[in-house]
């Protein structure tokens, strides 16, 4: 069904001001198309970001959004969610917002189980403040604050979140777009927390230091190490070196907190 | 819900529960912490079964966080928390200043700095609760002296939030917090209560304009107004923008909108003032033993008054001129190391003499010392 993209946005705020050859923007408009797939009533629909490239997304929608301080769009979006549980609640965090400053509302949403929906742009550095290194990271690359390279090990974002209790967990790339938007899709669907992981591409800030300073090739590097989670799954292909997985890693049922406080709710009433 | 006139023994924690409730709080999140934990026990019990929210988050920021979320959503909301606590919540408290997000703090204060006496009262953290947050913001800081009172401010806490669109810092002490004293609540049917400015339709729909004293409305989320919400310098639709212009007009309007109103907000006490020959300047703790201090003064003859506050901010700077104008000396005794003394000495402005009583030891003053001080000369 054709649509037109740019009735998502706010046409005013435009340009965005991500640099040239940024992947972010891939990410932004797969959101996009996510959200006319769900065809969620306009009203319904909250986008909550922190802070950092990456999370000046949210103001360049067109819906209710919140662009709040650094890691901590976790804890307001948790705080709309529980007031207003109707609606559907879309959290955009960087790497460093959400696994470094806001790691510890990271893990505790997931262990809430909360119906929020969270993308995550992995662009491996801090891009806004101008390269300096971040949680994902990966060790021997190079930042401003690594100049010598990364001596610290990197998190796998998606294992962290699974393990903390997360049960929608994926991860596409902004080379596979048409994968990322068909995992908001599902994370969004799936009744508690998601968290898809969106690697995206920084040339200015993490490329040039890293011996890939074209966009292009930063794509094609996505292309050639991400591994498809069936094809790991069915033994065909183990990961090694720099390869990362891609696909819907992780799914479980468990309870959902906003409709478990229903309950509490219910009891309190049966007891006053 | 009660639905009668009661009185009931109660803390100055549980006060604070019950006017809350009363006042329409609907959303609470909070993070265990002596000595304020009474407070988010009694909502995890309480707002439920009126349909409310209560959250533990993991952390005091997320917990400011976490309110301001819920309030965007709608709901009348709180959070309570003491010195580290406090100190962690400062820079979202700052966001819903910029953003404009109703909200209360509730800050039973401890001894500190850093962990400090977390069981025993200081009155330590007035200065924070004016300039905690970094940036040029507005504050409106309440301070009760009584369980009874600790009810009747924080029902004005939540008005004042919603009526100016702002946070509202409820400053409670350790002492203040957990007596147990009668309180008179009324029927809430009765309360005068406030409700945030909603916009009537959609049509030039600026929730961050207006003059510079001008409380916008605002939608709740869900509504369909579409708006953003940044903690940037941002424009009357909520766009940011690097615009000097828009940036001075925008801070000018977060502190004018308070200053503009400020009789609205302020409320403080005159106690034997009319013939008196020194004047004391108390809120909270302290004041109730300069209240004792007052009587036994009075009573060897000495013509001692008081000036209690209920307000700390904005200061209530009236009250102070006019005995300042008249050379009467104040004493200003609080349980930190001089924080009030400060703005009553820049309000006296040499014209009487101010002269400080502290106490950072964690225990409240004896009357005694505080007559003492008032028999001294200064």
């Amino acid at each position: 069904m054709p649509f037109d993209v740019m009735e998502y946005f706010r046409q005013e705020t435009l340009p965005h001001i991500w640099c040239p050859g940024c992947g972010n923007g891939i990410i932004l408009r797969d959101f996009a198309v996510a959200l006319e797939k769900l065809n969620y009533p306009r009203e319904e629909v909250v986008i909550v970001s922190g802070i950092g490239c990456s999370s000046r997304a949210a103001g360049y929608l067109n819906f209710d959004t919140v662009h709040t301080t650094h890691g901590r769009a976790l804890p307001f979006a948790t705080g709309i969610k529980m007031a207003n549980p109707a609606l559907k609640v879309f959290v955009i965090m960087g790497d460093g917002d959400a696994a470094a400053i806001g790691g510890n509302h990271l893990i505790h949403a997931c262990r809430r189980n909360i119906d929020l929906t969270a993308i995550v742009f992995n662009n491996s550095i801090y891009g806004m403040t101008g390269g300096q290194f971040s949680p994902l990271t990966p060790r021997d690359k190079k930042a401003t604050t690594a100049p010598y390279g990364m001596i610290e090990q990197s998190f796998d974002l998606c294992r962290l979140v699974e393990a903390a209790g997360a049960t929608f967990v994926g991860r596409a790339t902004t080379y596979h777009n048409q994968l990322l938007t068909q995992l908001i899709v599902d994370g969004a669907k799936h009744q508690g927390f998601s968290l898809i992981e969106a690697v995206t591409h920084c040339p200015t800030s993490y490329g040039r230091r890293n011996g890939l300073a074209n966009p292009s090739e930063m794509v094609r590097w996505q292309k050639d190490n991400a591994v498809w989670i069936t094809k790991v799954k069915s033994g065909e292909v183990t990961p090694s070196g720099e390869q990362f997985t891609i696909g819907e890693l992780h799914k479980h049922d468990a309870p959902e907190f906003t409709a478990m406080y229903m309950e509490v709710i219910k009891r309190a009433k049966c007891q006053a | 819900m009660r639905e009668l006139d009661e009185i009931s023994l109660m803390q100055g924690n549980e006060a604070c529960l019950q006017g809350a409730l009363d006042a329409g709080v609907r959303f609470f999140a909070g993070y265990p912490i002596t000595p304020s934990t009474e407070i988010a026990e009694g909502m995890a019990q309480k707002l439920p079964a009126v349909g409310g929210k209560f959250l533990q988050m993991e952390d005091e920021i997320a917990s400011m966080a976490a309110i301001i979320g819920g309030s965007l959503a709608g709901l009348k909301s709180m959070t309570a928390t003491s010195g580290p606590g406090f100190s962690l919540m400062q820079e979202n408290i700052g966001y819903a200043c910029m953003t404009e997000v109703p909200c209360v703090i509730v800050n039973v204060q401890r001894g500190g700095p850093s962990t400090g006496m977390p069981t025993a009262p200081a009155q330590a953290d007035l200065m924070q609760s004016r300039w905690g947050t970094h940036g040029d913001h507005p504050a409106i800081v309440l301070s009760p002296w009584s369980a009874q009172e600790t009810y009747t401010l924080t029902v004005k806490a939540v008005n004042l939030a919603e009526r100016f669109r702002t946070p509202v810092i409820l400053l409670l002490d350790e002492i203040i917090a957990h007596l147990r004293e009668g309180v008179r609540m009324p029927d809430p049917r009765k309360l005068v209560l406030t409700e945030r400015p909603r916009p009537l339709n959609r049509e030039n729909y600026r929730p961050f304009g207006g003059e510079l004293d001008e409380i916008p409305p605002v939608a709740d989320f869900g509504m369909g107004y579409k708006c953003n919400v940044t903690g940037l310098i941002h424009d009357d639709v909520g766009h940011p923008t690097g615009n000097p212009v828009i940036a001075d007009r925008l801070i000018r309007r977060l502190v004018g909108k308070i200053q503009a109103h400020k009789d609205e907000i302020i409320g403080f006490e005159e106690l034997h003032t009319e013939d008196a020959e020194v004047v004391m300047v108390a809120y909270g703790a302290s004041a109730r033993s300069s209240l004792r201090a007052l009587k036994l003064a009075r009573a060897e003859g000495v013509k001692v008054g008081m000036i209690r506050l209920t307000t700390i901010w904005p200061f209530p700077e009236d009250p102070i001129r006019q005995a300042a104008e008249k050379g009467i000396p104040m004493l200003v005794p609080e349980m930190n190391l001089g924080q009030l003394v400060l703005e009553v000495e820049r309000i006296a402005a040499g014209k009487s003499r101010v002269k400080h009583l502290g106490r950072v030891d964690g225990e409240l003053f004896t009357p005694t010392e505080i007559l003492l001080a008032l028999k001294e000369r200064f």
